[in-house]
């Protein structure tokens, strides 16, 4: 309970700064979050675990490095397919950011679209699906 | 036929020289003298491959009683070899799998969704139907006794929808067919009468190109495609033929052609022509789970059920496998002198595999795509009874892309499914976010576009599942590209020491049940191989 009253916290602030009545603006990374990550890492970034596993990113050590999370969301790590291409740089680093400071997370370093761009991984050619 | 057939003083047609060979030397000859005439070029499938002689005592654990799972352990016990398969799920066929009524399921994350179809309804959440040209699937159907029906692929009376065009209105797939053919003959028509393909064809060629795209569009007299008998012997009548006083039909308008361009037609019509949705298609009677449970017969009582395998060891002679049963927690090893593996790469990638570098680095490289299926029960067959659609897919640019009309049952009473969801891309990932409920009543209202009035109002329940959430494959199918193929395929396909993969993931027949199917075969055979070598 004390990360997400922080993370509250850490939210609130520029609103505040802003206009009074303004209601505080999602973040960026939200949307494609629920759009995209949360339909393996679930909405409580709690993952799962069958016959393999998902893993959390809820309170999640790895994402303490930024570039880590550069790399597996640009190329993609084991079942999870790269999201180059799919998603835009500004997209990934919204979606980093996002995560790397909420569900338990607290990295306050940034990563920005160039870092994606320098940092990631290029989409592969000619990925294809059966049907 | 026969020999004296083939004496009586004429040739032979080619299909008798094919039958005479098949009789004489069996159906991998046959296969390769069809290459040779031109034939059979749609399957890779020569016929079983009647493995014999296993060194008696030899043993091989199977992990994973899916298709290519149960296929390898029923071929390779004919061959001689003591076989074990080890599942996770606590039934038969894995991605192959129908949800019916009193069925539950739990994805990752831990809902739960108790199914309260009708008896006989169901949802095929993988594969829902069959190629004619997937000759191997095919031949085990029969040699397994599972009954086949057509399956209906393409309906030029279902609907095509996009907010393209048509202000948003769902227009007959058999209408926009016809106007896409007949405006595009006229126009090509045109083009020779203006010489515009002088260059490209000689007159005589550019007078029988002109005739015959007068009768490939329906074009009149004139090679216009207008308001005629002709044209709407395609797309259909204003008043259609009848008997009697008025039994004169009444032709019916063409509609513009930029609202036809708008409509993205020619990419469904496309979709048709790919060879993996050409007609004839087939499904399992009674829902694609049929094909599981009917290889499950030929194996029965090799297959342990609840088996999570944490480990594959290739040490001291021997593979050894480490498993833990998900109902007890117990933890047991399998031993075996060779083992065939088709868990799904996205679960594989996970597990201690005692392998070479290169298979290991070959395990991890693959990732899993993803999709949603959902499943809407009806009080009644309304498509059928209402707008004469039997079976087929209506197509629309939303989100759940299509929704099928169940190919079984027709013309019965009573409630019907109706695949109401089959996300492809980006969609899919947003429907997989949501709860089974919210999936199910986003199909609902997005498909409610074809049928207003009746689709949400005769609703009465559905299922919903999404694959990067299915706790046994964590995805939809292998994800391969130009890159991956080039490094890694055949060190993913080769056998390493006493171990080979198996699966739609080491086929080029992805994400198909086919796909396993023949990388099974392909598999076992190899191994039989080396196990005669050893």
């Amino acid at each position: 309970m004390r990360f997400v009253l922080i993370a509250l916290a850490l939210l609130a602030t520029p609103a505040l700064a802003q206009k009074a009545k303004a209601p505080p603006a999602p973040h960026p990374g939200a949307e494609v979050y629920q759009n995209i990550c949360q339909a393996c890492h679930m909405a409580n970034a709690g993952g799962g675990e069958g016959a393999g596993k998902i893993p959390a990113l809820a309170k999640n050590g790895a994402l303490e490095a930024a570039g880590y999370p550069i790399m597996v969301v640009t190329g993609g790590k084991g079942a999870m397919p790269w999201f180059r291409g799919s998603l835009t740089d500004q997209q990934i680093a919204d979606v980093i950011n996002y995560v790397r400071t909420h569900f338990g997370n607290k990295y306050r370093d940034k990563v920005t679209p160039a870092m994606v761009a320098e940092m990631g991984v290029p989409a592969p050619k000619g990925g294809n699906r059966g049907e | 036929m026969n020999g004296a057939a083939m004496g009586a003083g004429r040739a032979p047609t080619r299909r008798e020289v094919l039958r005479a060979i098949g009789m004489m030397a069996g159906t991998a000859v046959l296969y390769q003298a069809m290459e040779v005439l031109g034939h059979a070029r749609e399957t890779q499938f020569a016929g079983p491959p009647n493995l014999s002689g296993a060194r008696p005592g030899t043993k091989v654990v199977v992990l994973g009683a899916g298709l290519a799972g149960m296929l390898a352990a029923h071929e390779l016990s004919k061959a001689g070899y003591q076989v074990q398969i080890l599942e996770y799920n606590n039934r038969p066929g894995g991605r192959n799998w129908s949800l019916y009524g009193g069925d539950t399921y739990t994805e990752l994350g831990g809902e739960t969704q108790k199914v309260g179809f009708a008896p006989g309804n169901y949802l095929n959440p993988g594969p829902w139907r069959i190629p004619y040209h997937h000759r191997a699937l095919l031949h085990y159907c029969k040699a397994f006794g599972i009954k086949l029906e057509p399956f209906i692929q393409m309906n030029h009376q279902a609907l095509v929808h996009t907010s393209k065009a048509f202000g948003g209105k769902p227009m007959r797939y058999r209408e926009l067919h016809a106007d896409w053919d007949g405006n595009v003959a006229e126009l090509l028509s045109k083009a020779i009468d203006n010489r515009a393909l002088d260059s490209a064809m000689t007159k005589e060629d550019a007078d029988r190109l002109r005739m015959a795209l007068r009768e490939w569009g329906a074009l009149d007299q004139d090679f216009k495609y207008t308001r005629s008998y002709r044209a709407s012997r395609r797309r259909g009548f204003d008043r259609p033929q009848g008997g009697g006083v008025l039994g004169e039909p009444i032709p019916s308008d063409a509609y513009p052609f930029k609202d036809i361009m708008d409509s993205g037609i020619w990419r469904i019509v496309a979709q048709h022509m790919n060879i993996d949705h050409q007609h004839s298609m087939f499904q399992p009677v009674g829902g694609m789970g049929m094909i599981g449970r009917g290889f499950a017969r030929q194996v029965d009582g090799k297959i342990r059920y609840n088996q999570k395998v944490t480990s594959i060891s290739q040490q001291g002679g021997k593979v050894t496998v480490t498993h833990t049963d998900t109902g007890t927690g117990a933890v047991n090893t399998t031993e075996a002198d060779y083992c065939v593996c088709t868990i799904p790469l996205s679960v594989l990638s996970q597990i201690d595999v005692d392998c070479s570098p290169g298979l290991d680095a070959a395990i991890r490289a693959v990732p899993y795509s993803n999709s949603v299926k959902v499943g809407l029960e009806f009080k009644r067959r309304f498509w059928e009874e209402d707008e004469a659609i039997y079976g087929g897919i209506s197509f629309t640019d939303r989100e759940i892309s299509m929704i099928s009309y169940p190919s079984g049952g027709m013309h019965s009473d009573g409630p019907a499914v109706v695949l109401g969801a089959y996300t492809f891309g980006p969609a899919s990932y947003k429907f997989a976010g949501m709860t089974p409920e919210q999936r199910i009543q986003r199909a609902l209202e997005q498909g409610s576009v074809f049928h207003p009035g009746r689709y949400k109002e005769e609703f009465i329940g559905g299922a919903a599942v999404a694959w990067s959430r299915v706790p046994f494959t964590l995805g939809c199918c292998a994800m391969w590209n130009e890159d991956t193929r080039k490094e890694h395929y055949q060190t993913l396909v080769a056998v390493d020491n006493r171990l080979v993969l198996a699966g739609e993931h080491a086929s080029y027949v992805g994400c198909w049940m086919e796909g396993a199917i023949l990388s099974s075969l392909d598999a076992i055979t190899r191994l039989h191989k080396r196990a005669l070598e050893a």
